[in-house]
């Protein structure tokens, strides 16, 4: 694994010294995880919800939810009626 | 005897009663954490009055009443106006916009909502050492960890600083937490409870149960929590039994299974001299016992380590600084999500963060998070074969008892395995509950796991009620 490469997909800025510790730590982890290779997971299906239930459906009628004030109200930031961010395009 | 010491069963017959009144009540619980919170630091914050005030009901459904009790809530579970922060940096001034499917539930039963509990930063860990909060102390020994993820709530428990309370589990942070506090923790069979309003760790594994001194007390709050929840997809339209009412009755003719991969090397032997008596225990009760085989059990720790990774870190994409919590400044978009992440995520949770982005990510996939879902699979039925033969298993619920605080904090692989007897549980998304079964020599608390199939959390609680009817390792209280 290159931790400074994942880190980056994760967007996580990372320290030159907290990616070298995470480095050995993940790999120590990864060769933990190796162990699997002896199980034999041949035409075994991925189990991916343990229960036996199929697609939830219910009626779509509309209820009363949380204000936009209540949500806007969490933002770090906002304008008027928007959550305000830094900007996008440099 | 003090109140504090007393079940929310008999607590709550006080209340209907007349006998106490719930602000009464309230105050000797505050007073009770004045006393001794000082030392166990089990909460991250606390309410000098009651934040949910009951009015005029003194009539709830049989079993189901709490009559103004007080209740302690893990900081991971959303409380309407009240800051809930996943005891993380991120969250910091986060007050959830509404209430979790639990605490409605809990409200309308009479429920008054003390505090919340101290938690290993968004449920990853097995000690409550990541907390951004800092670290809640074991009751029994101060300078040892409480377990966790729920170790605040498991401690808080143990020390009398409330009866009851709810936390949150994924790999065993219920269970794991109760065993080393000397107290009862459930976790109900994944789809029994709504997730509605719990922060999202591993969405397939995670689970709302009970921290409490008694099996009993398990049982109320369970009647109160269960239950199909629109909001909650995944939660299953299945009857919640009355069970306070089946706890009732003999074990005699029950079949109980004792997996041999449980009884290992690394594990402790003062542990298992206590689990062989709790076995002798229901012998005595009238069970049958006999040895199983879950012969998978030893991919456990690898496969849950690969697929909550992976979903704890889609589900933490959303902390970016943008809708709420903590924001750090920067000068473009890019730059803000990566600074804010980097400060308001700890160490824990960025390497979790990251193992799982590497999991999931392009060509590595197959290789990790596919081979994983595949033993998940075989895991599980494990369990399903085993109950073909036996209606309930019994374990170990840890290896060893409370280790130091510190002890672990620097080997995140010796952190890992301390969860080894919890994980297969939640891979399969079945009932367990680890109740107190003795002591080691330093007088620290040893908890026997009762598995049982899913949607059985009747017969677990049987079990664990007929053990607690002729044994009272559930009665010592740690000398605070």
């Amino acid at each position: 694994m290159d931790v400074k490469y994942v880190a980056n997909l994760a967007k996580i800025k990372l320290t030159p010294e907290e990616a070298d510790k995470l480095q050995l730590q993940l790999d120590n982890i990864l060769s933990f995880f190796k162990d699997l290779e002896n199980l034999n997971t041949e035409n075994i299906e991925p189990l991916s919800h343990v229960l036996d239930v199929k697609n939830v459906f219910r009626d779509d009628n509309p209820k009363v939810s949380i204000s936009k004030e209540e949500i806007l109200d969490l933002a770090p930031e906002k304008n008027d009626d928007f959550i305000k961010v830094p900007k996008v395009i440099g | 005897m003090e109140l504090y010491n007393l079940s929310a069963v008999e607590l709550t017959e006080k209340l209907k009663n007349k006998e106490l009144d719930s602000a009464t009540l309230y105050a000797h619980f505050l007073e009770r954490i004045k006393d001794v919170e000082g030392k166990i630091k089990a909460f991250v914050r606390y309410n000098e009055k009651p934040c949910h005030l009951i009015k005029n009901k003194d009539n709830y459904p049989l079993n189901k009443g709490l009559y103004g009790l007080s209740v302690a809530i893990k900081d991971n579970i959303c409380i309407k106006g009240k800051e809930t922060t996943c005891s993380s940096k991120i969250l910091q001034g986060f007050k959830a916009p509404y209430d979790a499917t639990v605490i409605s539930k809990l409200k309308e039963a009479g429920a008054s909502f003390i505090g919340q509990t101290n938690m290993d930063e968004f449920a990853f860990g097995s000690s409550t050492e990541t907390s951004f909060y800092g670290v809640t102390h074991n009751p029994w020994e101060l300078e040892r960890i409480p377990g966790g993820s729920s170790g605040g709530s498991a401690a808080a428990v143990a020390a009398g600083e409330v009866t009851v309370a709810l936390g949150s589990d994924t790999g065993g942070s219920i269970r794991q937490p109760a065993a080393m506090c000397g107290v009862v923790g459930l976790k109900p069979t994944y789809g029994r409870v709504s997730r509605y309003g719990l922060i999202a760790f591993a969405s397939s594994l995670d689970q709302i149960g009970t921290l409490s001194k008694t099996v009993e007390d398990a049982a109320l709050i369970m009647n109160i929590i269960s239950g199909k929840d629109e909001r909650d997809s995944t939660s299953c339209d299945v009857e919640t039994p009355d069970f306070i009412e089946v706890l009732k009755g003999d074990l005699k003719g029950l079949k109980a299974g004792i997996p041999k991969e449980y009884f290992i090397e690394g594990l402790n032997s003062e542990v298992k001299a206590a689990v062989d008596e709790a076995i002798k225990v229901f012998k005595k009760l009238g069970v049958e016992v006999e040895e199983i085989s879950l012969p998978h059990t030893k991919y456990a720790v690898s496969t849950y380590y690969l697929i909550a990774p992976a979903e704890a870190s889609s589900n933490l994409a959303r902390f970016d600084g943008v809708q709420y919590g903590v924001r750090d400044k920067a000068s473009d978009l890019m730059q803000m999500y990566k600074n804010t992440r980097a400060e308001g995520f700890g160490q824990e949770a960025i390497r979790r963060i990251i193992l799982g982005t590497y999991s999931l990510s392009s060509g590595y996939y197959e290789a990790y998070y596919l081979k994983a879902l595949k033993a998940r699979a075989i895991i599980a039925n494990d369990f399903k074969e085993a109950f073909k033969r036996v209606d309930f298993i019994l374990t170990p619920t840890t290896p060893t008892t409370a280790f130091k605080i510190n002890e672990k904090i620097d080997d995140p692989l010796q952190m890992y395995l301390s969860d080894i007897f919890t994980i297969p549980v939640n891979l399969a998304g079945i009932p367990a509950m680890s109740i107190p079964c003795g002591f080691d020599s330093k007088k620290l608390p040893v908890g026997l796991q009762i598995i049982t199939k899913a949607f059985d959390e009747a017969t677990m609680l049987k079990v664990g009620y007929g053990y607690q009817q002729n044994t009272s390792w559930h009665k010592e209280k740690p000398n605070l």
